[in-house]
């Protein structure tokens, strides 16, 4: 009897998992580990949807739209957290995301038209060196500077191509002369973010290509202000982080509801300390301690999704020809 | 040869080298559909192609040349801590990339020891990144493999040779030219191959190293295809590009190796009379120390740095190491498995389709079960499974380099007296092969088993939520400004995989290694 019991049970278990929808979330690598903005999203979420969030994670941003390619219309995601704004264009042109009514009121540099893609958070680009150092504050004076730099590879990382988006909005046809001038400050070109952070911080280089919220690491997680990021005269790029509805998702609602709340305080509040970007949308409580001490540039760059896609080929033919002679 | 009744049966062999055929090309072909063809690779592949091909070439042979007196000078000579140094010999080479190069870096890099040692003199700063600095990278991984390699060759010449070489009192050169040139012809052209293979498809190292785009290697390439311009045309077509390059070299390795056992002895131990003293055991001593502190450097730093964050690891630990333990295991299983049945085959033909996996991208391998497994079930639930797979496939040359030659000497010493005893099927597995073969079984299984454990692998690709191996743990940590952490995830790594490899190796062991 016991055993039927527990057949019983097991049974009726099943059944109630069946009946709680799952909420498949495609996202990159670092937004899923336990010190990651995912795990806290997940639980927060789920008290109020009466669903189940699994999230598969992909590389990187670029990863992660590769991977939706190859799943094509089989995927089994509803939702995708991490493309970017040099992704956009291509990720749209794909035909795999849907319109969505999910919009707020953000607080972004630039205005936000898009109807797809929902922004969740943001942040510059910058060269990121040691205090007391003397740092050049733009691509001229670093060129012509001896201040050493590690930089990520444009075709393998999304920072790596934020620079190139970065040089080439600024200087246009100039770009491949900013390059070759930086030739001899570069150090060397890492596959990934990681690599070029973990060399600057084992002095292999002066300045390494982050972001102006990482000194807001080491400062909030570390008490360790010995790091700044350097706002340039030219202005620094942006980078804005996007979600979607996939097309094929079989939860649109569900996913719409995901979307809301991604934007919502609740999440917002959770994502500059995990992910270590600004907010699309301030939280109500404001920002830690350790933001207001960071470096705000005083010119925000972005290209549009558009101008992005069509420069980007021709901007990475210059950057590699200029850093290979 | 070719009428006798053999061990395990020539037939498993060609079974085996069938499946690996299919294993590699099918996911290659799923991907030629899928893209509606190849597209022709572009003048900037071609400059990476020719890159590719000088810093694979000489790597392979700056490793073997280097290897060369420190496996003679381990062969000849008997000193306290000869085991433990050849056991450290697999060490760099089962070293996850990243980690090796942080630990290069803090011997060769700017702020490095070599740098610091330089300035007190007045000299330097030396610059690491280069080609050279990308070779140097390549010897320190693969140097202590070649070592290996020969020093297998070494050992299997029988002792009566040299005792009797010992009693006419041959000198060195004599030595040379009748015992050890015969054996060299045979080893050095498949370990010269395997390394060549090995660096082709080398990326991160040569990136990291190269010091920016000049150093683009074919593997990069695939990268910047795939997830740059997501072509997938030209990225199957780069591939095939890489794996044609293995088929020649692992073709030119055959035609220049000669196969043979070098006769028959009673199988015991050496003490090696015959070991020249004088100027010839400083030299050996002076070459076993160097590269004995070039070796171990990167590793002791690589320790060090991991010591502090140890109390600062995620809770994650602990199923990222189950998982990696599982998967390590597994994977030199099945490597082994197939590695024999290769080496039953006993043609060369079949060893050289053993060599075709070394310079696949495991980017496109996963990419392509990606697309066959697509249609029938979501990847990303067989993330382990697929990460076994193709951890196999990756470990299977160097396992197969290991046992084939073994398993052929066997075979050519002692297979005409286990036929006469009707020795056949399991019971020659059994009696003659597996205690004859433990110790290259054992170094095989170690290889095999230690590559996987540090192996990121392609579960990024078909990764999920909670299937997250030690390497991968590493990687995200280093991708959230963790480092101590994730510096100690690498010092963890680089413990369990030397542990795996050191258990396997020693299993084996009994070898007068």
């Amino acid at each position: 009897m016991k055993h039927l019991g527990f057949v019983a049970g097991c049974l009726m278990a099943t059944q109630a998992a069946a009946q709680t929808p799952v909420l498949n979330v495609y996202t990159y690598d670092s937004f899923v580990p336990e010190w990651g903005p995912g795990p806290a999203i997940e639980k927060a979420f789920e008290m109020e949807c009466g669903c189940d969030v699994v999230f598969t994670a992909a590389g990187d941003g670029a990863a992660l739209l590769s991977r939706l390619r190859l799943e094509g219309a089989r995927s089994e995601a509803d939702v995708v957290v991490g493309l970017d704004t040099s992704l956009m264009a291509q990720a749209k042109a794909t035909g795999l995301f849907a319109e969505t009514d999910v919009s707020a009121k953000y607080d972004l540099p630039v205005d936000w038209i898009d109807t797809t893609f929902v922004p969740y958070d943001w942040g510059y680009f910058a060269f990121v060196g040691n205090v007391g150092a003397k740092h050049p504050t733009s691509f001229k004076a670093l060129a012509e500077s001896d201040t050493t730099i590690v930089i990520e590879d444009p075709r393998s990382s999304t920072p790596g191509l934020g620079l190139l988006l970065w040089v080439k909005e600024v200087y246009g046809e100039e770009a491949s002369e900013i390059w070759k001038g930086l030739a001899n400050n570069i150090v060397t070109v890492t596959p990934g973010w990681s690599e070029a952070y973990g060399m600057f911080l084992d002095g292999e280089a002066d300045m390494v290509l982050s972001y102006t919220t990482s000194p807001a690491y080491h400062i909030i997680a570390e008490d360790d202000s010995s790091k700044e990021a350097v706002a340039f005269d030219e202005g620094n790029y942006m980078q804005v982080e996007v979600a979607a509805k996939m097309a094929n998702t079989d939860q649109p609602e569900l996913a719409d509801r995901f979307l809301a709340f991604l934007v919502s305080d609740a999440a917002q509040a959770v994502l500059p300390t995990t992910n270590w970007m600004y907010p699309a949308v301030m939280p109500v409580g404001g920002l830690a301690e350790g933001f207001k001490q960071i470096v705000e540039p005083e010119k925000a760059l972005l290209m549009t999704p558009d101008q992005a896609e069509a420069v980007r080929s021709e901007a990475l033919e210059e950057w590699r020809s200029a850093l290979s002679q | 040869m070719a009428q006798r009744p053999v061990a395990i049966g020539r037939r498993s062999g060609y079974v085996a080298a069938a499946l690996i055929l299919a294993l590699l090309g099918v996911p290659l072909l799923a991907i030629f559909l899928r893209a509606g063809g190849g597209v022709l690779p572009g003048p900037s592949d071609w400059a990476a192609l020719r890159f590719t091909l000088t810093q694979a070439s000489l790597s392979a042979v700056f490793s073997v040349v280097l290897a060369l007196p420190v496996a003679r000078a381990l062969a000849r000579r008997r000193f306290p801590g000869r085991r433990l140094m050849v056991a450290l010999t697999g060490a760099p080479f089962i070293l996850p990339v990243v980690v090796a190069v942080m630990g290069l870096l803090a011997i060769f890099g700017a702020r490095g020891l070599l740098n610091g040692v330089a300035a007190h003199f007045g000299l330097g700063p030396w610059r690491i990144y280069g080609l050279h600095g990308v070779v140097l990278a390549h010897v320190f991984f693969n140097m202590p493999l070649a070592v290996r390699m020969i020093l297998q060759g070494w050992q299997a010449i029988p002792s009566e040779r040299f005792r009797l070489a010992a009693q006419l009192d041959l000198p060195p050169r004599q030595v040379f030219r009748l015992l050890e040139w015969p054996m060299l012809r045979q080893v050095l052209p498949g370990a010269m191959a395997a390394i060549f293979a090995i660096c082709l498809a080398s990326f991160a190292v040569a990136l990291i190293l190269g010091g920016g785009p000049r150093a683009t290697t074919v593997e990069l390439a695939i990268y910047q295809a795939f997830l740059f311009d997501f072509d997938l045309g030209r990225a199957a077509v780069l591939a095939l590009m890489q794996t044609s390059l293995v088929a020649v070299a692992a073709i030119l390795a055959l035609l220049v190796t000669r196969m043979d056992g070098s006769g028959t002895g009673l199988d015991r131990a050496l003490p090696r009379w015959d070991s020249p003293g004088g100027w010839r055991r400083l030299a050996d001593g002076a070459g076993l120390a160097l590269a004995g502190v070039f070796l171990i450097g990167p590793l002791l730093a690589v320790a060090v740095a991991g010591l502090s964050g140890l109390g600062d690891l995620p809770s994650g630990l602990w199923p990222a190491i189950g998982n990696s333990v599982v998967v390590s295991l597994l994977s030199a299983l099945s490597t082994v498995v197939v590695a024999l049945a290769l080496s039953a085959a006993m043609s060369r033909v079949v060893q050289g389709i053993g060599l075709l996996p070394l310079a696949l991208s495991p980017l496109v391998l996963g990419t392509g079960y990606f697309l066959i497994l697509n249609p029938v079930i979501a990847p990303g639930r067989l993330a382990l499974p697929v990460t076994v797979l193709v951890n196999t496939l990756m470990a299977l040359p160097f396992s197969l380099r290991v046992l084939a030659p073994a398993y052929l000497r066997v075979e050519a010493d002692f297979g005409r007296l286990a036929d006469t005893l009707a020795l056949r099927g399991l019971s020659r597995l059994r009696w003659l092969l597996l205690p004859r073969l433990r110790a290259p079984l054992g170094f095989a299984a170690g290889l095999a088993g230690a590559l996987s454990m540090g192996d990121l692998g392609v579960i990024t690709l078909f990764g999920s939520e909670d299937r997250q191996t030690l390497p991968l743990l590493m990687y995200r940590l280093m991708g959230a400004y963790r480092s101590e952490a994730a510096a100690s995830c690498g010092l963890i790594l680089m413990g369990l995989s030397f542990g795996i490899f050191w258990l396997f190796d020693r299993g084996g062991g009994k070898s007068h290694a």
